[in-house]
């Protein structure tokens, strides 16, 4: 067996916090073999990028880190003094993160900030720093390096940035790089390529790579081995194939069966065919007609006289058209600015179409009279990030009632308190809650706040935008199956809007699929999922990671 | 980059009309023009003539362009309390209060820059715990107290600078009367430089050291480090400049005020400038001095604005470069 | 998988004294310090007319012969002054209380005055967006480009000129605190405002817009109650900066009434016996100034930090 890269013995990472010590890593070992991908996985607070900081010796306070040893090829680093440290970092061992919109200095350009690192930690001149930076560039995929290496940040788009980021890592021919979930902030089809560049160039130069991803299907498509962590600690560890197929801990069988994946078939549909009515359709509850959204984003009139600008029209939606079926769920997925958000706040009521129709129960919701009271009464929402969705000032049942009391459905407070609990106890919490505050609950709770706020107005239909894209994967499984009872218990129809393939297949009865505000393909779930017809659903279903697909 | 400043142009006209119909409005309404233009004997005839001499029947439109008129000449009347053209008042009064405030702006950016980014990199220390001690206490004294402790101090006790007005002044080509240039001259200035200095400073300090911390915060701070960048690399290349560029906006306009609120510190001094000028006007309502001062201050602000803007535009790609983002 | 909420139920004093403001508030010996002296500052200001040993401004019981009364010692005619007496052989202590009260009401009333006028015009620049942002904001900015000194000396100015002579003196103190006022809501306008944006933003405003509720209530019962903090912290040091404002004004001469001294006119009398070794007429006003201006100042910084726990 040859001799590990990186070998941690017992790290501990503690934040000192005025209610007492938090740990956030909790005495946990591993190695790294030369060359290796090895994954990390784990929900939030399990510590896996306070793992990866520690390592990078880039703890500030008041966390601290009690180690027995990180030993870097035999040598130790934990102990070394800040300015040898320093050596280290970005020379041994190199660092990708989350965020390519945040992680480069906006004032300097992406050569300056090459050539910077380069000369910092290898002995060449200027002029050989940046013939590197050019071929770093190129060697990322970022066509003609020559020019681009002259531009600032904010003119690359996010998949284009992550390349410089990953370039800058490489750039001191380092022998590790600790990527912590370094495709996370990217769509889907930006992140299979992102991911193929990392590992490719990876590979090449025989870098070994610490992947932190929340994210299963990353780690069977890309990594070697694998641990995965749970409240800072090691759960399991052994090869990717192993712990996917052949989970042992409990922990890890829990968090693996909560993943959806595309592969599956929509549970709803094959109960259907067991019964032999899966051909059997409902009368719409929701039409929409040629739908469009345009803004208008022209610079002003001055710069278009004086600095040779033009109009600029954005066509958020263009002609979209597609029918939600009474007591079904339609799924609406697309990638960011697809357009699929635009299409909610229209038919929820929140922005006006620039042209095409909506029609509940055939009344046009934006032109006929008496339209607006008609679908303040019928249809609701519930969003994507319960932290923002739910006032932090009032208390639960204040933001339970508000629908009740705005739309005058019950003004007798004890009658309005009762339809309260009773609502806490249909999405499963304590009726005492809603004396509370928002801030008293875990993210999943306060989505079930407001999935229980949605239904107090009796709504028949509800707009589902991202619902659980903010949470982690066995809360997102209760949180499907709590909405997939409460449509059964009282016959809700859906309209779910989600970035996500997977959870589009277990939850949709239909689905349509939305490209740059253009609707590329809509129809029955499995018949999209299992033959898909435009190039873009292809594309969108190829690039997804699923844990079925073990590297 | 000309649209750009066409457009910041534009809006610097508009703010300056805004002024200027208030100056009108003022200058029109505040007071009677004539009364106080006319000896107590004047008949009413006297005066009636006068009102149409002055052209005070015409249609307020009209009045409003003519002010404008002579505004743009630099005509503002005559002052009711001292019966000489505003104009000449201000112009006579302007070195004064332009060498005070030239002088105090390089001390307040000297110090509070480096005081900030101090305090900023060092937050755990001593010295920056006493430093922001410090600068609290410089913003809870009322200027004109620095003035009187420092006159108090260094003017009566230790007897060392004078405790007003300008020293000798030395003329330079016609109507610049300078301080520079002699001892007296340079000794008087010290302590009003410094009094007027104080509260900017302060400002300034703080907000560096606000604007620092939460860039250090940055994720490019903290990727620049995975880097293994040095320390000064990441100090002073990578954090100090991207601290700069709000930075800029707020302390231009900062400064911009540091010769409107020369007014308290020439009070205290005793500093022939224009800020006593207009307090001894705001006492006994002399008109024209008000409008004319309001004008004159109105006009520092806008040009000061007009030259961050442009800065801000130099210094930040963001801005100067197109954003648009290309490939995926 | 049904999660059970704990019961845990605290009761309202339970809950501030283990809340982060009141455990920072515990941490902080200047926030205790500042908060003991402001105290103490603010109910003598308040029971001054019960508790100043003189009353000095009855002239029947001034004695001319008590001028110039050293601190901690008896005059002539046989009264003790503990912070000594000013020219006309007014007890500078009961100056100094009397005239604490009136910088307080003026700086109080100043800063309620701007707080309404700010928060209301932020609220409703940040919510309605477009023209009538960009109206109420560049208006703000404009004036907060300015010392807010020069804007209330004009104010004052146009309002002498406005308000007949006979009436002056009634109208000084409401004029004042107009002064005051309006030339500090831009601060809270702004900070208001762009609290207001990012609010209006989140869902918990989409979701009662989706309901229909009217948008004065979303303004009122939402989005307000969500930017009391930051207005509380600006109020704060706003009051502090009234204080000041006040006596520069007063100092300058153009502010309150000669018959109602507040602490800068007391200073102003106090510096024209500066160079004749009467120092206590112009110390102790100023140091009760200063007092006042800094324990006010530095309860809103902490207030701020608190608030913020980012900055820490």
């Amino acid at each position: 067996m040859t001799e590990p890269l990186l070998s941690v013995k017992n790290l501990k990472v503690v934040f000192h916090l005025r209610r007492g010590d938090f740990t956030a890593v909790n005495g946990i070992s591993f190695d790294i073999m030369p060359g290796e991908v090895l994954g990390v996985v784990g929900e939030s607070g399990a510590g896996k990028s306070m793992t990866g900081t520690a390592i990078m010796g880039l703890i500030d306070r008041p966390g601290e880190v009690i180690v027995d040893e990180i030993r870097l090829k035999g040598e130790r680093i934990d102990n070394l003094p800040e300015e040898k440290m320093r050596h280290i970092r970005g020379r041994r061992i190199a660092m990708v993160m989350q965020d390519p919109l945040t992680s480069l200095n906006p004032l300097y350009t992406v050569g300056e900030q090459l050539v910077e690192t380069i000369r910092r930690h290898l002995p060449l001149s200027h002029d050989q720093a940046k013939k590197r930076a050019i071929e770093l560039l190129a060697d990322a995929g970022i066509p003609d390096p020559q020019s681009r290496i002259d531009s600032y940040p904010h003119q690359f788009s996010g998949g284009m940035r992550q390349r410089v980021v990953i370039s800058l890592a490489l750039a001191a021919e380092p022998e590790m790089i600790v990527a912590d979930e370094p495709t996370s902030a990217l769509d889907v089809s930006v992140q299979a390529q992102i991911m193929k560049v990392l590992k490719r160039l990876c590979a090449e130069r025989g870098v070994a790579v610490m992947l932190i991803t929340h994210d299963m299907g990353v780690i069977a498509e890309n990594a070697d081995r694998m641990i995965v962590m749970n409240k800072g600690e090691i759960v399991e560890t052994g090869s990717v194939g192993d712990i996917i197929n052949r989970p042992r801990e409990p922990y890890t069988k829990k968090l693996i069966e909560a993943i959806p994946s595309i592969k599956t078939q929509n549970p709803r549909y094959a109960a259907a065919v067991a019964r032999g009515e899966a051909e059997t359709t409902a009368e719409a509850l929701v039409e929409v007609k040629g739908l469009s959204k345009t803004f208008d984003l022209s610079p002003s009139l001055v710069s278009r006289l004086f600095g040779g600008k033009h109009r600029k029209l954005v066509h958020a939606v263009q002609d979209v058209s597609f029918a939600v079926e009474k007591g079904k769920t339609y799924g609406l997925v697309g990638e960011s600015g697809s357009g699929k958000s635009t299409c909610a706040r229209m038919l929820v009521g929140l922005l006006e179409p620039s042209a095409g129709e909506i029609r509940l129960e055939g009344t046009d919701i934006w032109r006929d009279r008496n339209a607006a009271a008609k679908r303040r009464s019928k249809i609701q929402m519930i969003f994507q990030d319960p932290y923002a969705s739910l006032n932090p000032r009032w208390r639960v049942g204040a933001i339970i009632a508000e629908p009740m009391r705005a739309l005058g459905i019950s003004t007798n407070s004890t009658e309005i308190a009762d339809r309260v609990a009773d609502l806490l106890e249909r999405v499963r919490l304590d009726p005492e809650a809603m004396r509370k505050f928002p801030h008293e609950f875990s993210g999943g709770q306060r989505q079930r706040i407001a999935i229980a706020r949605a239904l107090s107005s009796q709504p028949e239909f509800i707009i589902c935008d991202e619902p659980t894209s903010a949470l982690d994967v066995s809360v997102q499984a209760q949180v499907l199956e709590l909405m997939r009872r409460l449509q059964d218990e009282f016959g809700l129809t859906y309209l779910l809007i989600s970035h996500n393939l997977a959870v589009i297949r277990q939850m949709a009865d239909s689905v349509g699929v939305l490209h740059n505000g253009v609707m590329v393909e809509n129809g029955p779930v499995e018949q999209i999922f299992a033959n898909p017809q435009a190039d873009y659903t292809r594309m969108l279903l190829d690039a997804v990671p699923d844990i079925s697909n073990v590297a | 980059m000309l649209a750009f400043i066409i457009k910041r142009l534009g809006q610097s006209v508009l703010v300056m009309l805004v002024v200027a119909l208030i100056s009108f409005i003022m200058f029109r309404y505040v007071g009677d023009p004539v009364a106080s233009l006319v000896s107590q004997e004047a008949t009413m005839a006297d005066q009636a003539q006068l009102r149409e001499r002055l052209g005070l029947n015409d249609p307020v439109h009209e009045q409003f362009f003519r002010f404008l008129g002579n505004a743009v000449q630099g005509q503002f009347g005559i002052s009711y309390r001292l019966q000489t053209p505003v104009s000449e008042l201000i112009l006579s009064r302007l070195p004064a209060t332009l060498e005070l405030a030239f002088t105090s702006v390089v001390i307040a950016l000297t110090l509070g820059i480096l005081l900030g980014v101090f305090t900023a990199l060092n937050p755990k220390s001593w010295a920056s715990a006493g430093i922001m001690a410090f600068s609290l206490v410089g913003v809870s004294l009322p200027t004109f107290l620095i003035g009187i402790g420092l006159i108090y101090i260094f003017a009566v006790e230790l007897q060392w600078l004078p405790s007003f007005g300008r020293g000798q002044v030395v003329s330079l080509g016609g109507w610049w009367r300078t301080g520079f240039l002699t001892e007296s001259g340079l000794r008087s200035i010290i302590l009003p430089a410094i009094t007027l200095s104080l509260f900017q400073m302060t400002l300034i300090m703080r907000l560096v050291r606000a604007e620092m911390m939460e860039v250090l915060r940055q994720d490019y701070i903290k990727f620049a480090r995975a880097r293994g960048l040095s320390k000064r690399a990441i100090n002073f290349g990578h954090a100090l400049k991207n601290t700069l560029v709000p930075v800029i906006t707020i302390t231009g306009l900062q400064l911009g005020s540091v010769i409107a609120f020369a007014i308290i510190t020439e009070t205290v001094f005793q500093w022939p400038g224009v800020g006593s000028l207009f307090v001894n006007s705001v006492a006994v309502v002399d008109v024209p001095v008000m409008a004319a001062y309001l004008m004159f201050i109105a006009f520092v602000f806008v040009v000061i604005n007009l030259i961050v803007d442009i800065l801000y535009y130099i210094v930040d790609p963001r801005l100067r470069v197109g954003g648009s983002a290309r490939g995926t | 998988m049904s999660e059970i909420v704990p019961l845990a139920r605290k009761s309202r004093f339970a809950r501030i004294i283990d809340s982060d403001i009141f455990y920072s508030y515990r941490r902080s010996p200047v926030a205790i310090l500042a908060s003991i002296v402001a105290a103490i500052l603010i109910l003598a200001a308040v029971l001054a007319p019960w508790i100043s040993p003189y009353d000095p401004f009855n002239p029947r019981t001034l004695n001319l012969m008590d001028g110039f009364t050293k601190p901690m010692s008896e005059s002539f005619a046989g009264n003790f002054f503990v912070m000594g007496a000013d020219n006309q052989g007014r007890d500078v202590l009961s100056t100094i209380l009397h005239g604490s009260r009136v910088s307080l009401f003026v700086g109080l009333s100043a800063t309620l005055f701007a707080m309404t006028l700010g928060v209301g015009l932020g609220l409703v620049a940040g919510f309605r967006g477009g023209l009538t942002d960009a109206v109420i904001m560049r208006i703000a900015d404009v004036q907060l480009s300015f010392p807010a000194i020069l804007i209330a000396l004009l104010i004052f100015g146009v309002a002498r000129g406005l308000i007949p002579p006979s009436q002056q003196e009634n109208t000084a103190l409401m004029v004042l605190i107009l002064a005051i006022g309006l030339s500090n809501w831009a601060q809270f306008a702004r900070t208001v405002r762009g609290a207001t944006m990012v609010e209006r933003q989140k869902d918990y405003v989409s979701a009662a817009r989706i309901m229909g509720v009217n948008p004065v209530l979303i303004l009122i019962k939402h989005i307000l109650p969500n930017v009391v903090g930051p207005v509380l912290v600006i109020a704060t040091i706003g009051l502090a900066l009234a204080i000041i404002e006040e006596a520069t004004l007063s100092y300058l001469g153009v502010g309150v009434p000669p018959t109602q001294p507040s602490l800068g006119t007391l200073i102003r009398i106090g510096q024209q016996y500066l160079f004749s070794g009467e120092w206590w007429i112009l110390f102790f006003p100023a140091m009760t100034l200063i007092l006042l201006a800094l324990s006010v100042n530095l309860l809103g910084d902490w207030l701020r930090d608190a608030l913020n726990p980012k900055l820490r």
